[in-house]
């Protein structure tokens, strides 16, 4: 029984890493917890089954999503983000609140409150692990979800290190005024930070939406799941993002197996809190000196 | 601006009750958007549709008839303060609402209070037991689908079965009827697991179910996504035994979103579900089709039987009103409870002093679901 | 931080009374001008939020600290006095308090680790915390009625009228507390703390010990306003410690002015009435709440009530 609780544990934690990701990137550009991430999970689902249903190829419809969650993204910034770009983390936290609200509102107006469904990428027929009688079970939808979640970590590990844009953001992480004072424009790197996590929010959305469906409000969950991941990661490491989120995921689904189902998200938190109470920075998070 | 907006609006309060007593105020307050929006947002447009309807046909009693609905949301307090409302300065004469039981129950107080007949559209069983003087309830409870669905166990020789719910006040107050009423059906309850709000992935839960020795049927007691996930979870494990879903997945978006998985699956629920299939000779038949062609046609969805429930709310509102030939809300109240052989989308309603609620075990049909469809099961 | 910091003959600034006496006074002329029972409950749950959120304010602007979770303490105080009346059967009169004191106790309990957590890691722990108990006070439906909630036995008196003045004799109260306790050795070494911990700790305070008291006694007002709503109510259900309802509180407060009290007050009486007027907007109106939280804190990200002090110091200045 403890593979199937491991391969559950794979399935949910495959889709809270995803969602930790575009916290970890908007992060580490403007030391902003963007509370609105889970929005971008939301739209990318539910922007691909509207534009699936209207008749086009699911591929197009999932490129499509993307680039409405991203131009989402950059406006978000460009509205709301840079105008208080010197206010305090809560008031930021606070705008970023407005703004998921906000977008969940207008997601019940321009789509509709029902629940949408996406076909999986590649059926839906079970893969089996171990004999067929007393195997685990796992789909093959998920093994999409954790091979994006891997080729985004490389990605963004070789973006943040290997190219010039990468590194900006990078730089202006660790000292705004260094970087502006270096050449870079701050207003673009957050631009770029922004409109990146929106796309893989919403590649993440339609990623899911096989697996759990999608709907005006699943961003509320899927948001703070993902940003409990990113933390327990350790906020600012891509790497800690996937792998917080792979074992929040882990932590409730071995919870719900072993001790009560019922308790499994109170579990999740106590151990993320304990985590939290003598890891600071998260799994790994790097230990921030302050100046001061 | 603010400043202006209050001032404004204070102004539209004071100037609002010049004893426009002329049309007939039926206020709701139903959880429109928000995790419950599953449920308001048919029993909006139902309401919208048919007082739109009624005084298109002359009104009630020669008045035009007035809906005054406020969103709830599904939040217990913003329902209280929108039953003050409707009671205190939208003066309605009628309160047809609380799509949720935590919404429900807070307004009930008021109601009381306030003597106001107050038609709920939740399920609980709890509304209605014990039976409060001016609380009313049009769908069916929580603790006949549990009946209805032990009944149908054991005719396929299940004695033993599992339950597994969300963490919804739906779920939680289903599972708990459930476990109350398992005994006395003959059902032993063998595992008892949950899954959380907004969860993806309930193959924990289920392998742990289909580890237990002896599960001969198992019923999952919840709405929204969680038992179509759950649904194509069972599937995903090879799970064998029959799968029992509630009545608050009775919709066809349960069966679209489960796909395949949801062969077999079967449920308690109303007629108006399965209204073409109905005989000809069935007592519901002529409402059900009625309804579901009203709806279906004016808002291009499929209907639903919490609007449903809403329907059958307003309609039997209006009867009584009808039938006490004022809008006195102590004669309504006894008009009410004196309904007899009201047909309905959720069945034959008969209520009485201790039965605010009318409907018995055989206004639950069950279905199953064949090819995509629901049929009736003989 | 707050404008009372003018300049003052013996250099520590006292908060002024005034505002106080006009709260006073506003709260007491308001029943000349609530048309109904709908509008009184509407003032109730005003002055509910109001205590909620000075307490908060404490934390939050005087202190520095984030809490993400404090509904959770307001749904302690209303199920712990709801649980013991109910069900135990104890005078509400006697409930109150004792519920109130425990979750008080709780707070000390978890504030001491949790508080030597910085910013992100803080927000996520408290953020957890409210969700534990939001999760355990619906589960548990034998004792707690679950997600549905259960009936609470009244407190003293019904109505509305009658609970309009305990409600307002308490916020003035929680206010003059809060006002006296910015106004201590206490209250600055807080004010201290928030501008440079370090710096505070090079001056011989304990962070630890003061950020605990702040935390402490914001959790106090939280559970004492939620016991006072669940006995007015006579219903309660777990939204009230819903991780949705800790954020409506600290965006009460942040809109509001933090380290402002009658920021707070502000903050919680405009975002608990908005939602009551743009219902008339149906549909929009989750739209409309986003834009105006978003649009309100870019254009005054100090909060409402500094924004406003600020303009009128200005206006003052600017010679005539």
């Amino acid at each position: 029984m403890i593979a199937q609780y491991v391969l559950s544990g794979l399935t949910t934690g495959a889709i809270y890493a995803l969602v930790a990701l575009g916290f970890a990137i908007i992060y580490n550009a403007s030391h902003v917890i963007n509370f609105a991430q889970g929005e971008f999970v939301m739209i990318g689902g539910m922007a691909s089954a509207a534009f699936f249903d209207a008749g086009l190829p699911l591929p197009v419809a999932i490129v499509l999503s993307i680039g409405v969650a991203t131009l989402v993204g950059l406006l978000l910034e460009k509205l709301a983000v840079e105008p208080a770009r010197d206010a305090s983390v809560i008031t930021l936290i606070i705008i970023t609140i407005g703004a998921s609200i906000l977008l969940r509102g207008l997601a019940t107006l321009v789509w509709d409150k029902k629940i949408h469904r996406l076909p999986a990428f590649s059926g839906e027929a079970p893969i089996v692990i171990g004999s067929t009688a007393g195997g685990a079970t796992l789909l093959p939808q998920v093994l999409w979800v954790l091979g994006v979640s891997a080729a985004a970590v490389a990605l963004l590990t070789w973006f943040f290190r290997r190219t010039l844009t990468g590194k900006a953001i990078l730089a202006v992480s660790h000292n705004r005024l260094a970087a502006r004072l270096m050449g870079i424009s701050v207003r673009r790197v957050l631009a770029v930070s922004f409109g990146l996590s929106a796309a893989l929010g919403a590649l993440a959305g339609a990623l899911i939406a096989p697996i759990s469906f999608t709907a005006w409000d699943v961003g509320v969950m899927l948001g703070l799941k993902g940003f409990a991941a990113a933390i327990l990661g350790g906020l600012g490491s891509s790497a800690g993002a996937v792998l917080g989120g792979l074992a929040l995921g882990l932590i409730e689904s071995l919870g719900a197996g072993y001790l009560s189902s019922a308790y499994k998200d109170v579990f999740a938190f106590l151990i993320i809190i304990a985590a939290l109470v003598f890891l600071p920075n998260g799994l790994l998070g790097r230990r921030a000196a302050e100046r001061v | 601006m603010f400043l202006r907006t209050l001032v404004a609006a204070a102004m539209a309060l004071a100037l609002s009750p010049l004893a426009e007593a002329q049309p007939i105020r039926i206020g709701a307050f139903l959880s429109v958007t928000g995790p419950a929006a599953f449920l308001g947002d048919p029993e909006q447009k139902t309401l919208e549709l048919y007082v739109e309807k009624l005084n298109a046909a002359g009104g009630v009693l020669g008045r035009k008839l007035e809906l005054v609905a406020y969103d709830s949301a599904g939040d217990a307090e913003k329902a209280r303060g929108y039953v003050k409302r409707l009671i205190e300065q939208d003066k309605v004469d009628v309160l047809v609402g609380g799509s949720t039981t935590g919404e429900t129950m807070a307004a009930v107080p008021l109601a009381e209070a306030a003597g106001m007949p107050f038609i709920s559209l939740a399920g609980a069983v709890v509304i209605i037991e014990p039976v409060k003087k001016w609380v009313f309830k049009t769908p069916h409870t929580d603790r006949m689908a549990c009946e209805k669905v032990f009944a149908d166990m054991r005719a396929r020789g299940a004695t033993k079965a599992a339950l597994i719910s969300g963490a919804g006040g739906f779920d939680r107050s289903m599972r708990a009827e459930c476990l109350k009423v398992a005994g006395a059906q003959g059902v032993q309850i063998v595992a008892d697991e949950t899954y959380g709000a907004g969860d993806t992935d309930m193959t924990a839960q289920l392998a742990k179910i289909k580890g237990t020795p002896g599960v001969q049927a198992v019923l999952n007691a919840g709405f929204g996504q969680g038992p179509a996930i759950v649904t194509k979870n069972y599937r995903q494990l090879g799970i064998g035994v029959p799968l029992y879903q509630s009545h608050g997945v009775a919709s066809k978006q349960y069966v679209s979103l489960a796909g395949d998985a949801a062969e077999g699956v079967r449920l308690p629920a109303a007629a108006l579900l399965v209204a073409e299939t109905l005989p000809d000779a069935d007592p519901q038949k002529k409402v059900v089709t009625g309804y579901k062609r009203d709806y279906e046609s004016r808002f291009k969805q499929e209907v639903s039987t919490f609007g449903g429930h809403a329907y059958d709310g307003l309609m039997l509102a209006v009867e009584a009103m009808q039938r006490a030939r004022s809008t006195d809300k102590a004669k309504v109240r006894d008009a009410l409870e004196a309904t007899r052989g009201y047909v309905g989308t959720g069945g034959v309603v008969n209520m009485s002093a201790q039965d605010h609620m009318g409907l018995d075990l055989s206004a639950f049909r069950m279905l199953e679901v064949r090819k995509g469809d629901w049929t009736l099961v003989k | 931080m707050d404008s009372s910091v003018a300049a003052r003959p013996n250099g520590y600034s006292k908060t002024p009374r005034k505002p106080l006496l006009a709260l006073a006074a506003i709260v007491a002329a308001m029943p000349l001008v609530l048309p109904n029972n709908y509008t009184y409950e509407v003032a109730i749950l005003v002055g509910l939020n109001a205590i909620v959120c000075v307490g908060l304010n404490l934390l939050i602007g005087y202190a520095g600290q984030i809490s993400l979770g404090h509904a959770g303490f307001v749904g302690l105080g209303a199920y712990g006095s709801a649980i013991l009346a109910a069900r135990y059967g104890w005078p509400p009169l006697v409930s109150l308090p004792v519920a109130v004191a425990a979750a008080g106790l709780i707070a000390w309990a978890i504030g001491r680790p949790l508080l030597r957590l910085q910013s992100h890691a803080l927000a996520m722990a408290t953020l957890g915390f409210g969700v534990i108990v939001s999760i355990v006070l619906s589960t548990e439906d034998r004792v707690t009625g679950g997600p549905d909630g259960m009936a609470v036995p009244p407190l003293l008196v019904q109505g509305e009228r009658a609970w309009y003045w305990i409600v307002a004799i308490t916020l003035v109260g929680a206010v003059w507390l809060a006002q006296n306790l910015i106004d201590s050795p206490r209250g600055r070494a807080l004010r201290a703390l928030h501008g440079s911990e370090v710096a505070a700790g090079a001056l011989g305070i304990d962070a630890g010990a003061h950020k605990l008291s702040a935390f402490v006694i914001s959790a106090l007002f939280a559970a004492a306003a939620g016991a006072l709503s669940a006995h007015y109510a006579g219903f309660i259900t777990p939204g009230k410690a819903s991780f949705l309802h800790s954020i409506e509180l600290v965006t009460m407060v942040v809109f509001g002015g933090m380290a402002s009290i009658f920021g707070a007050v502000v903050g919680a009486a405009v975002l608990t009435t908005l939602p009551q007027l743009l219902t008339v907007f149906k549909e929009y109106e989750m739209v409309l709440l986003g834009a105006v939280m978003m649009l309100t804190m870019i254009f005054m990200p100090r909060g409402l009530v500094p924004t406003l002090e600020r303009a009128l110091a200005a206006a003052r200045r600017r010679p005539e």
